[in-house]
């Protein structure tokens, strides 16, 4: 599949009569991954949840794509939670979508699913229930689930944000490698993460919020924690988000 | 020491007591028949005691079914369709301030003084907690997952199948336990009322020409049978909930 651009244009939020932005765009490149920082209540999780269709624009905000048509039906999301269901295997988790649109999937697909549990390095575990799973995983486990949606624009809501810190590095490494090519928005806290894995950043700061210009960090992804250029970014981003 | 063996001695020395109480006082049987005296009923009465439990059995049962059935048909509609909230609820909660056992005369009046009237009975006071257990239990869907739900295009009639209703699982298989526990009432209300047979029809029976004794036996074989049913409902929602761990620990930890 081609990649595919979306911008969101003049965006506006207001929240019990408080004015959170207005006027606000963000693009998202075809191909790159954006990640979107910025402090607790500014709003960025209803920027991602508009362009996933679970939250009702407020006018006048437009949501454009490279094509021109509707961004309906053309995403995949994944939440903070893993979002597992308890009662299904692993293997029936990344298969969801499929059977909540009434499709049975064919022998292609559940091939397909398989390969996506071995890339995320749970091959073996495709009968076992959720519950059996760690943490990370789980969050594993929703990873293929994204991928196996197979959608123009990814949309991932601090993804990584309930796991400890090294399980949190390791699949910040799985997830840049199977991300790479797609149009993915990110939403974190953690600026460490958004620079392993981001090709472009925006803060998104202060009360309206304003949307900082994108940062674009050298090198390929995903980036070396230890890299000295990547801690100075990491000062810098810590410097803006404290605005 | 395991649950059954102490399970066993609590009730031996109730059983034990009760026995000394009779002995000691003397009170006579047609007001106090001790446990031996009971138990000499059982076995004189068998047959009798088993041809009118099984009708109450099956009255509870044919009740339970029809009751749990009816139930969660109402839920998944109310859950599914906003007509139906709006227009049901309202009289589903108020229909619930009426005492149900008050209509049992009318039951009887109505289906007669055979089964019909006491599984109608036994319907009566199990829909509404099945109904409502499962209506909550839709109503609590993880908002995470029907969000994902709606990422993926899924119509809200695969939500409620895929998602919805086994997550509700747990709290509809509650209210069946609760359902089980009050079957039984209902079947041998509607027996009181009115009835040629069954074990509420034994005891009013046996009440009144003051065999005490066959009347405790009755009482027992209720007993036996609400427990029985219990344990089975138990039994098969852990099968069907295997997803489902028990946080509360089997051995209470507060000594």
């Amino acid at each position: 599949m081609t990649p595919l651009s979306v911008t969101i244009e003049g965006a506006r939020l207001t929240y019990g009569g408080v004015l959170l932005f207005s006027g606000l765009t963000l693009d998202l490149p075809a191909g790159r991954t954006t990640c979107l920082l910025g402090p607790s209540g500014v709003g960025k999780t209803t920027l991602l949840r508009i362009l996933a269709g679970l939250a009702e624009p407020e006018s006048p905000t437009m949501v454009r794509t490279g094509d021109g048509a509707p961004l309906a039906g053309r995403i995949a999301y994944m939440a903070q939670q893993d979002l597992l269901l308890p009662w299904m295997t692993v293997l029936e988790n990344v298969l969801l979508g499929d059977r909540l649109r009434r499709s049975r999937p064919d022998a292609a697909r559940v091939d397909r699913a398989r390969v996506l549990l071995s890339d995320v390095g749970l091959s073996g575990r495709e009968h076992e229930r959720p519950a059996a799973l760690s943490g990370g995983q789980r969050q594993r486990v929703a990873l293929a689930r994204t991928l196996m949606e197979d959608k123009p624009l990814v949309l991932m809501d601090e993804p990584f944000s309930a796991l400890d810190a090294l399980t949190r590095l390791r699949l910040q490494e799985t997830a840049a490698g199977m991300l790479a090519g797609r149009t993915v928005l990110m939403v974190t806290h953690d600026p460490l993460e958004a620079l392993r894995i981001g090709d472009r950043l925006h803060v998104m700061t202060g009360r309206p919020a304003a949307m900082g210009p994108a940062l674009e960090p050298a090198g390929s992804v995903p980036r070396r924690v230890d890299d000295p250029g990547l801690l100075a970014l990491q000062a810098e981003l810590l410097r803006r988000l404290a605005e | 020491m395991n649950a059954v063996l102490r399970a066993a001695v609590t009730a031996l020395v109730l059983v034990g007591a009760w026995q000394a109480l009779v002995s000691v006082t003397g009170l006579p049987r047609y007001l106090l028949p001790g446990p031996l005296a009971v138990a000499d009923a059982i076995q004189r009465q068998a047959p009798l005691l088993l041809s009118h439990g099984l009708t109450t059995l099956t009255e509870i049962l044919a009740g339970l079914a029809a009751g749990v059935a009816l139930g969660s048909a109402s839920a998944l509609a109310l859950a599914r369709f906003r007509t139906a909230r709006r227009w049901l609820m309202p009289l589903l909660v108020v229909s619930q301030a009426i005492p149900v056992f008050a209509l049992a005369p009318l039951l009887v009046l109505w289906l007669g003084y055979g089964m019909a009237s006491k599984i109608a009975m036994a319907v009566l006071v199990i829909y509404f907690p099945v109904t409502t257990a499962l209506f909550d239990g839709l109503r609590r869907t993880e908002p995470g997952w029907l969000d994902l739900a709606r990422t993926m295009g899924a119509s809200p009639a695969a939500i409620l199948w895929t998602i919805r209703l086994p997550a509700a699982l747990p709290a509809f298989w509650s209210g069946v336990r609760v359902a089980a526990a009050v079957a039984p009432i209902g079947a041998v209300i509607g027996e009181w009322v009115g009835s040629s047979s069954g074990l509420g029809y034994l005891m009013l029976h046996a009440n009144a020409r003051m065999q005490i004794d066959l009347l405790f036996a009755a009482v027992l074989v209720l007993g036996l049978f609400a427990v029985g049913l219990y344990a089975a409902v138990d039994a098969l929602a852990r099968r069907a909930l295997p997803w489902q761990s028990d946080t509360q620990p089997a051995e209470d930890a507060i000594p």
